[in-house]
């Protein structure tokens, strides 16, 4: 996908999955950020919505930008209600911007994803922007 | 757990508990497992060395998840997070102190909620922000 196609795809949904929030899911998250708050036993930390599907957006980066280095620059959440424990949580990525500038690396990608976040009640509980950088 | 902060306690201009943090290369392997983030610059040092790195990063999304940690302790059991936002704008490498801090911005009460807005911000131990961003939570209010 070039540039042109992608400014061509503003607003539409590229993909989207679907996530069990599983209470091994949370207590591993929990783990690895060290945050033993007893409030994510039953719900999760805000934060870890912005996990869901990150595995995809990396892949499909690494897509558009072919033998790329990948960065993050930013990320913007919103949060609409608790995600639950045992909540199934379906994430749709689309594009909302695109710029292309030169960098010290070489030219330097600049995309970024919107999420929304929907729960099995298709009740909208999160909305996410992330800048994704790719050299 | 720290008591329950209400509206009414809060100054704009106030502080935010700060928050230490001392990722490991260990706590790295942990985050990509649970968050799926399996970037290569996050624990293959050869692979960040030779992208013009100085070595394995902490991945942005793992700092805004301690600026998330400091904000949900903070506002306590009673409070909801609204809006966070986090801009990665240095690195961070493993066996390097975070101190994850923050200000309180401005309060207001919009649409019947007690809306706190605050600067929230990521310091490495050199004193510089890697990352910047904002928060803004709903606190109780004792009236």
């Amino acid at each position: 996908m070039d540039i042109d196609e992608l400014k061509g795809r503003l607003g539409t949904e590229l993909w989207a999955v679907e996530f069990e929030i599983e209470k091994g899911l949370v207590r591993r998250f929990v783990q690895a950020v060290d945050d033993p708050n007893p409030r994510w036993q039953v719900t999760a930390p805000p934060t870890l919505v912005l996990t869901v599907g990150i595995d995809q957006i990396q892949q499909w980066q690494a897509s558009v930008s072919p033998s790329a280095t990948l960065l993050h620059g930013g990320t913007e959440l919103e949060c609409y209600q608790p995600v639950k424990v045992g909540d199934v949580i379906r994430a749709s990525v689309a594009v909302a911007g695109v710029r292309e500038r030169p960098g010290k690396m070489g030219r330097m990608l600049f995309i970024t994803l919107e999420t929304s976040y929907t729960n099995q009640r298709q009740e909208a509980v999160a909305r996410s922007r992330q800048l994704v950088m790719s050299y | 757990m720290a008591e329950q902060v209400y509206f009414e306690d809060i100054t704009e201009g106030g502080e935010i508990d700060p928050l230490a943090k001392l990722p490991t290369t260990r706590q790295l392997v942990m985050w990509a497992g649970a968050s799926g983030d399996y970037n290569p610059i996050h624990y293959d040092k050869d692979y960040a060395l030779g992208r013009g790195l100085s070595g394995v990063v902490v991945p942005g999304q793992l700092v805004c998840a301690f600026l998330g940690q400091m904000v949900t302790d903070w506002m306590g059991e009673r409070g909801t997070l609204k809006k966070l936002s986090c801009s990665y704008k240095g690195m961070n490498y493993p066996g390097e102190a975070i101190t994850c801090k923050g200000k309180v911005l401005k309060k207001l009460v919009a649409d019947g909620e007690h809306c706190v807005e605050c600067n929230i911000w990521a310091e490495n131990a050199r004193g510089e922000k890697t990352v910047t961003g904002s928060a803004v939570v709903i606190l109780p209010a004792r009236s």
